[in-house]
């Protein structure tokens, strides 16, 4: 956010913006259920010009031991962007920015996993940003918790993520990155979509409580729209394996 | 084990009291804890601010120096904020490298400034594409009796809004003041047993599962919002702590910052 303070873009045009869309509309997103073969469980997706992978491990044991919970199981998120994933090369490993970011989506999907069946147990989420356009970490979220139902991890309910941000002075669905570099705002959620209860929120830059009310009822229908196609990937995946392909 | 049965102990205690309506200080429900801000404790620092909440205290000191901008933006100056949780301040931190705590602390203090543009980073250029000053954010925890991120985020204002440009050490000259153009406090709840609390304490954030940190302006407006912890909010319950977010950032500012 305000990276491109003090230069003007211009981010809508006759009521649309640049690469298109309404105000109301999401990037297209692709979703594939089950494409590694040796993770428990996965998911590529696309957001838009985003692509990301994820995979789940587990329940497998926890490392180190003395991070194990009696109770339950332990879950791992590690967000992380490929080094070609960007227009100036990340330097590989882990910066603060995907440290914050693997822990606002661990706790997204963390209330939907039923732990208690696994005590002393890890289930263990790998996120890889293989390109990337603003939204990542929702786009992880939606692939890893479509993941998490692949490697049939116990869960009460799918987590489905978008952002909403501010450009030009309107609130608008799913920033891509030149909206993110010039917009005022970007707020990121998820949200379990059978109970409408929200599990990320972060707002970065500025808008009014009024945008932020209106950008949070946005973002909620949206999330509905994305857990439907994130059911019907699911659903497309495993009637296939039915018919005898696997 | 012995701790952790100490820490279910505290929860159901936490959590009784709460149902009948009670906080473990007596307090109400939407009230802080007494708060304490004595400004410029440190000589060596450009600014620097002690903030007690209750029992949680957290030193801030801002250091300005010289140096590079970053390409995108080579007539802005820079901000860097970075919070260490020293073993001094709780028997559950370490020492080592920051960990998600730490950063998440430091980032969500950094998005309030950034996010309201409290500092006019476009006059803290020396000399475009070459010099910059360089504002360093550093908080230093001293006593996690939880609520960090509010005892923060008011240190590092509060610190920010009283500083001496060192343009002397650097051979220059000019005006001495930090621009200062917008004074973000943040604000933090939980949600325990449905209640909406305002300024928890270590016991109440144990006890909680979600947290919300809300970032406002004085003109009401919005500048930083975090949820952290592994619970759910009802869109009505983010409404709600929006609203006394604001209300009660006014009520902290009023009291405890000078007028810009």
């Amino acid at each position: 956010m305000n990276e491109g303070k003090g230069e003007e873009v211009e981010l809508i045009k006759d009521g649309k913006r640049l690469d298109g869309r309404g105000f109301e509309e999401f990037r297209p997103l692709k979703i594939e259920v089950g494409v590694l073969k040796r993770a428990d469980g996965s998911c590529y997706l696309e957001l838009g010009d985003n692509k990301v992978i994820a995979a789940v491990y587990g329940p497998r044991e926890m490392h180190p031991r003395h991070a194990q919970d009696a109770k339950m199981a332990v879950v791992k998120y590690r967000y992380n962007m490929a080094p070609f994933s960007v227009d100036d090369r990340k330097r590989p490993g882990p910066d603060r920015r995907s440290v914050e970011i693997s822990k606002v989506s661990r706790e997204a999907l963390d209330p939907v996993i039923i732990k208690e069946y696994y005590p002393k147990m890890a289930i263990e989420v790998y996120v890889e940003m293989l390109q990337s356009d603003a939204g990542t970490r929702t786009a992880g979220i939606n692939a890893a918790s479509v993941a998490l139902a692949d490697a049939g991890i116990p869960m009460t309910d799918l987590v489905s993520s978008i952002a909403v941000g501010k450009i030009g002075g309107e609130v608008v669905l799913d920033l891509n990155a030149v909206e993110d570099n010039y917009g005022e705002a970007d707020m990121p959620i998820a949200m379990i979509a059978r109970t409408n209860t929200i599990t990320a929120l972060q707002m970065d830059g500025r808008m009014t409580k009024d945008e932020f009310e209106r950008g949070l009822k946005l973002a909620m229908g949206a999330c509905q729209q994305i857990y439907a196609l994130q059911r019907a990937a699911l659903i497309e995946r495993y009637s296939k394996s039915k018919e005898g392909e696997e | 084990m012995g701790l952790e049965i100490i820490g279910d102990l505290r929860k159901d205690y936490t959590c009784n009291l709460i149902r009948n309506g009670q906080r473990v200080e007596g307090r109400g429900f939407r009230e802080y804890r007494e708060i304490r801000v004595e400004r410029d404790v440190i000589k060596r620092a450009e600014g620097s601010a002690r903030v007690k909440i209750g029992d949680t205290e957290v030193l801030v000191g801002i250091k300005l120096d010289t140096g590079e901008p970053f390409a995108d933006s080579p007539d802005t100056g820079v901000i860097i904020t970075n919070a260490e949780l020293v073993p001094l301040a709780s028997p559950e931190f370490e020492s080592g490298p920051p960990n998600e705590d730490s950063v998440q602390l430091a980032r969500v203090v950094d998005r309030g400034i950034r996010g309201s543009e409290a500092i006019d980073l476009e006059k803290l250029c020396i000399e475009e594409g070459e010099k910059v000053w360089i504002v360093f954010i550093d908080i230093h925890v001293l006593d996690d009796d939880g609520n960090l991120v509010d005892a923060a985020a008011l240190g590092a204002i509060a610190s920010l809004m009283n500083i001496r440009i060192p343009n002397e050490r650097y051979g220059l000259t000019g005006d001495d003041t930090l621009p200062m153009r917008e004074t973000p406090v943040a604000v933090t709840m939980v949600e325990v047993e449905g209640k909406i609390l305002v300024d928890p304490n270590f016991y109440e954030e144990s006890a909680a599962t979600s947290r919300l940190t809300v970032i406002s302006n004085a003109d009401g407006s919005l500048s930083g919002m975090q949820k952290s912890g592994c619970g759910g909010l009802k869109e009505a319950e983010i409404a709600e702590m929006v609203e006394i977010g604001i209300e009660k950032a006014g009520e902290l500012r009023e009291t405890y910052l000078p007028p810009l």
